[in-house]
């Protein structure tokens, strides 16, 4: 480890190689292809390896693992998008469980802003899980080129979007107001308390619906929407944005994977390697946390959903172009 | 340092419970995963599908791998829990079912300190992700 520190950007190379190299791309492709050429176990270890970087990368460029498991796994896997979008649910899913309680437990998760969002976003979800799923018994291409373009929107959106670490909130709206969705934090940097309170809460909570059903739709998680939402719109400082989004996933996402578990969406074989997988590579991920440099890789994330936004939409239309 | 946390800063006690039982109950069912996909992988227990099957198939959409392969879908892995592809889903269940639980407990606290708007929206909470693991919802459809 301490050699790894001399070289920080050796880490970085090493982690943006694993995910955004064609080798291992193609490799994923041809066991795919040709599955009869190797044994069973080939494909849950090849899995378990590409999940493993994708949760380092994940912690890294600080987004979900869902949202990079399902448009790459969808991507360079053979697997039915039906089923990468069970196991990416699963994936999100377990790793909101995991943060959940630190997250609680230091009270930077709010639970008076999590669960009025969170009821409002899980509802749609379902929504969002059977449209889906409806779209993709009509053409599952449809839903490839939805995805790829839903996508090329989130990287955009992580390319663009500047949040604010306190935004200033003067006067707080007749529902924020009504429901008491304000509180306090002691920010562990500066040993000051922190107070807040949220405004524009109806507009907050009507992003929600999108939000839940997008989430829904496509398995992706929701973070990518949800700190942006809070942040930006409802003017919740920065901290409590991301551990209530966090925290919010285990909720929206418990929704919409038990409507693609019911379906028998949830095959062990590819969900269970994806979760401990991500699982493990997000705790090597925080650990890396001081010596990789995050600006970069999230960079190189953001070119890689692009790629991978793309390349659904290829797939979707049979274009054929990536590959 | 500080000594100790102002109140308005402490969570409230339902909030310390949700976490103890999300805590347990996500490392459970994470544990239970690696041990029940052991049992599978290593064959200890005979598959409901064969691994071939799968590996053939999973390349078809939900309603055509569940035909082929004789998969049940919505609550039917309940009865095929001594095959070792099905048992993984004890795992899978639990993580699913866990906010569920928690909710049960913030319920009480809300109707404890009588913040019923609250303890509305965690019952309607509750009644949404209950009707979307009944499997009323999205089971059907082959």
């Amino acid at each position: 480890m301490k050699y790894w520190k001399k070289f920080p950007f050796l880490v970085n190379l090493t982690l943006v190689m694993i995910l955004t190299h064609p080798l291992t791309a193609s490799a994923a492709e041809n066991v795919g292809t040709d599955g009869a050429t190797h044994p069973w176990w080939f494909w849950p270890l090849i899995l378990f390896v590409f999940c493993f970087a994708l949760g380092i990368i994940a912690v890294l460029a600080g987004v979900g693992g869902g949202v990079l498991y399902v448009p790459l796994v969808s991507g360079f896997f053979p697997f039915h998008i039906d089923f990468v979008r069970g196991a990416g649910l699963m994936v999100a899913l377990a790793g909101a469980l995991a943060a959940g309680p630190g997250l609680l437990r230091r009270n930077l998760a709010s639970l008076r802003l999590a669960l009025p969002v969170a009821l409002i976003a899980s509802a749609c979800s379902i929504v969002g899980a059977m449209l889906g799923l409806y779209l993709s018994r009509l053409n599952p291409d449809i839903v490839q080129v939805c995805l790829g373009t839903t996508i090329l929107g989130i990287a955009i959106l992580l390319l663009f979007s500047k949040n604010t670490e306190k935004p200033i909130v003067t006067k707080q709206d007749a529902l924020g107001l009504a429901l008491g969705i304000n509180g306090a934090y002691l920010d562990e940097g500066t040993g000051e308390e922190v107070s807040w309170k949220t405004h524009r809460t109806p507009l907050g909570l009507a992003m929600f619906i999108l939000v839940g059903m997008l989430a829904g739709m496509f398995g992706l998680g929701a973070g990518w929407a949800n700190l942006p939402v809070l942040n930006l719109v409802m003017g919740v400082p920065l901290k409590v944005s991301v551990a209530t989004s966090k925290f919010l996933l285990s909720i929206t996402d418990t929704s919409a994977a038990w409507i693609y578990m019911n379906k028998g969406c949830v095959i062990p074989l590819i969900a269970i390697p994806s979760i401990l997988g991500l699982m493990f590579g997000s705790f090597v991920g925080v650990r890396l946390l001081s010596i990789a440099k995050p600006k970069f890789i999230r960079y190189m994330v953001i070119v890689v959903l692009f790629f991978a936004g793309l390349k659904a939409i290829d797939k979707g239309l049979g274009l054929g172009i990536l590959g | 340092m500080h000594d100790e946390i102002p109140k308005n800063l402490k969570p409230m006690p339902e909030q310390i419970a949700y976490a103890n039982v999300l805590f347990i109950g996500a490392w459970t069912g994470i544990v239970l995963m690696i041990i029940t996909y052991l049992i599978y992988i290593g064959g200890i227990l005979p598959p409901h599908v064969d691994v071939a099957l799968i590996t053939q198939n999973w390349d078809k959409g939900v309603d055509e791998f569940l035909k082929i392969t004789h998969s049940p879908h919505g609550w039917g892995w309940l009865g095929l829990l001594s095959r070792g592809d099905f048992i993984n889903f004890l795992g899978v269940v639990l993580l699913a079912v866990l906010t569920i639980i928690c909710y049960l407990l913030l319920i009480a606290g809300y109707r404890k300190r009588r913040d019923w708007a609250y303890f509305v929206i965690a019952i309607l909470e509750v009644a949404v992700l209950s009707l979307a693991a009944s499997g009323i919802l999205g089971s059907g459809g082959h």
